[in-house]
């Protein structure tokens, strides 16, 4: 079976492919820090610099979704759904316009997903 | 006492080149009050021409202001510092409906912070020169201070005018001219105080755009026509923000948030007295502004032979904390500043109970009565777990605090430097040695010994690690915003003799 580190509800997937219409190729990086930090960022592809010090944590609706690897490290133990609220949040990341703000909502992998995931 | 949200006009226009302006393309957005969910007012939703029209009166206006005497910008800054205190009811309401946060903490902290902030860099630029040394008795090497020119500056909604006040008022000391882009969650007090001190400084000097991060942010920090970018924000907008400067090869400030442990050695209990009452309220700061601070001290360490005494009068003060309207005086704690930011505290609360933190406090939102049920809301949070849990680790921006027990010194130190970020700390202790030596051995741009979140304009501030670089506050913050221009002049009437 194959297992994923992380998922996207149903509404935040209709949420980004509207926005993947609007501004074509995107990707999303976890941002950490203070303020509207510590939520999944939306970004134009070409904007953001992807090096082998991010993480590539999976694919949601066609995006990929990275994170520093610094920070990979506190989260690799936890399965990651992308989930969208109302809101008004601050940052550069493209859902802000919208009304809606992109959440992260986190479990513990399980212990098999764990030993797949972490070998 | 109680007091109530000001009076708002219907919307607002972005402060450009001295006037307020509609925006270009006729959009607005509405920007709602988080201790209700009221609507308060519509701001521009600004995109790059109204930014490119602010960029252009500051570029106007810069070449004369860069030349005002330092007497003049002093005076101006010491008006500017009087209208808000002059103002300083109307700003704390503002400030309060505006952000959410507690009305004892707008009218005692961020309004008259952002007072004395101005009237620091008024006095700062009077007292402080270049420098001239004779090298040899012949040459003579000048450094005179210049200013930058014009500079963006984008900051958060947790201190809406005080962080306005840390960027705006050494960058207008310095003699540069601003385009300022506040939160669009904070927009109010920003536009209250360009109208206020529109005829205090000449057109184009202050400029004030709204709008959100990817339509009004991006042009302005990415503008080769800007000759610096200040931020204040999360880590991966301040890395896309240092992107766009590399471009430009324009310098960049950045103070990007923490994990700030607040450490309390046994010494603390040695004696029952004011001294330790002190450190548990030290340790329940975590609570300030709801949480809602880059510096909040959001992992408490306990020396683990006093952690039962000690985290038994924690979280009795922490479960007598006021919740309740952010306009009655004796409200202790308000509103988190927006839905997501409520959602997001609530997940954090989550995942530290599923990897298996204890609540020690709280733990849940708040449920408050009639108008505030629509309110964001949350209970002052303990969970007591280890420092490699998500919870130790990330910046949760609400009032949950992560507490951990520590053997000695050693380990102490250990945990509270194995974290991605290094703004704030706090040690508390009645060990002479420890006063000095462990605040030297934490990674971080702050460290508080026996206090915690005073932020006086004379002391400078800014982060290690990812928390960011470049300082705030403080003389030296000048030359965040100045160039140095040297001039070496020799005297000397003979040639080298090379050709």
């Amino acid at each position: 079976m194959e297992f994923k580190r992380v998922e996207i509800t149903p509404e935040a997937e209709k949420l980004l492919q509207e926005l993947k219409q609007q501004h074509g190729e995107v990707i999303f990086h976890q941002s950490g820090g203070c303020c509207d930090g510590s939520s999944p960022m939306l970004l134009p592809k070409e904007d953001f610099y992807i090096d082998e010090n991010d993480i590539l944590m999976g694919e949601v609706g066609g995006v990929k979704f990275y994170m520093s690897h610094d920070q990979f490290e506190y989260w690799k133990h936890t399965h990651l759904t992308v989930d969208i609220i109302k809101g008004r949040g601050g940052s550069f990341s493209l859902d802000i316009p919208t009304g809606y703000r992109f959440i992260i909502k986190s479990r513990m992998l399980t212990d098999e997903e764990n030993k797949t995931l972490n070998p | 006492m109680s007091y109530s949200a000001p009076k708002f006009k219907e919307k607002y226009g972005n402060f450009i080149n001295g006037k307020f302006q509609d925006p270009i393309d006729g959009e607005y957005f509405e920007n709602h009050s988080p201790v209700n969910n009221k609507l308060l007012a519509k701001y521009p939703r600004s995109n790059e021409k109204d930014v490119k029209s602010a960029i252009e009166a500051a570029n106007n206006a810069k070449h004369e202001w860069g030349n005002t005497s330092a007497a003049e910008r002093a005076a101006i800054l010491h008006k500017i510092a009087d209208v808000i205190q002059d103002n300083l009811e109307t700003f704390a309401q503002m400030e309060t409906a505006d952000n959410g946060k507690s009305i004892r903490e707008t009218m005692n902290a961020d309004v008259p912070l952002a007072v004395d902030h101005f009237r620091y860099f008024a006095s700062a630029i009077r007292a402080e020169e270049g420098s001239a040394t004779e090298l040899n008795e012949n040459t003579l090497s000048l450094i005179i201070n210049e200013p930058l020119g014009v500079v963006a500056q984008i900051i958060p909604w947790n201190f809406p005018l005080l962080m306005l006040a840390w960027k705006v008022a050494p960058a207008l000391a310095s003699g540069n001219c601003v385009v300022l882009k506040p939160a669009e969650q904070t927009p109010a007090s920003a536009t209250f105080l360009a109208e206020k001190i529109a005829d205090l400084l000449p057109p184009g000097v202050f400029n004030v755009i709204h709008g959100f991060g990817p339509e009004a942010g991006k042009p302005l920090a990415s503008s080769p026509n800007v000759d610096k970018v200040a931020f204040t924000g999360e880590t991966t907008t301040g890395q896309l923000i240092m992107q766009y400067a590399s471009k430009n090869l324009h310098p960049v400030t950045m103070e990007l948030g923490g994990k700030s442990p607040n450490v309390f050695f046994n010494s603390i209990m040695d004696h029952d007295d004011a001294f330790l009452d002190k450190c548990i309220e030290g340790a329940v700061l975590f609570a300030f502004n709801q949480g809602e601070v880059c510096t909040a001290p959001s992992r408490i360490l306990i020396q683990e032979d006093i952690y039962d005494e000690f985290i038994k009068r924690v979280i009795e003060r922490t479960n007598a904390i006021k919740m309740g309207n952010p306009f009655e005086e004796s409200t202790m704690m308000g509103a988190q500043a927006s839905s997501d930011q409520h959602q997001k505290i609530l997940e954090y609360i989550k995942i530290g109970k599923d990897e298996g933190a204890e609540v020690l406090a709280g733990g849940d939102s708040a449920k408050l009565d009639g108008d505030l049920a629509n309110g964001f809301y949350i209970q002052p949070t303990i969970l007591k777990g280890h420092n490699k849990m998500r919870v130790f680790q990330e910046e949760i921006f609400g009032p949950v605090v992560a507490v951990c027990t520590f053997k000695d010194e050693a380990e102490a130190i250990e945990i509270a430097n194995d974290t991605m970020y290094g703004l704030g700390a706090g040690v508390w202790t009645r060990d002479a040695h420890q006063l000095y030596q462990i605040p030297r051995a934490i990674k971080a741009g702050r460290v508080w010994v026996n206090c915690y979140h005073d932020y006086p304009a004379h002391a400078p501030f800014g982060g290690y690690k990812k928390s960011g670089f470049g300082r705030e506050n403080h003389l030296m913050m000048l030359n965040h915003y100045r160039q140095s221009k040297n001039m070496l002049i020799s005297y000397d009437k003979n040639k080298l003799g090379f050709f």
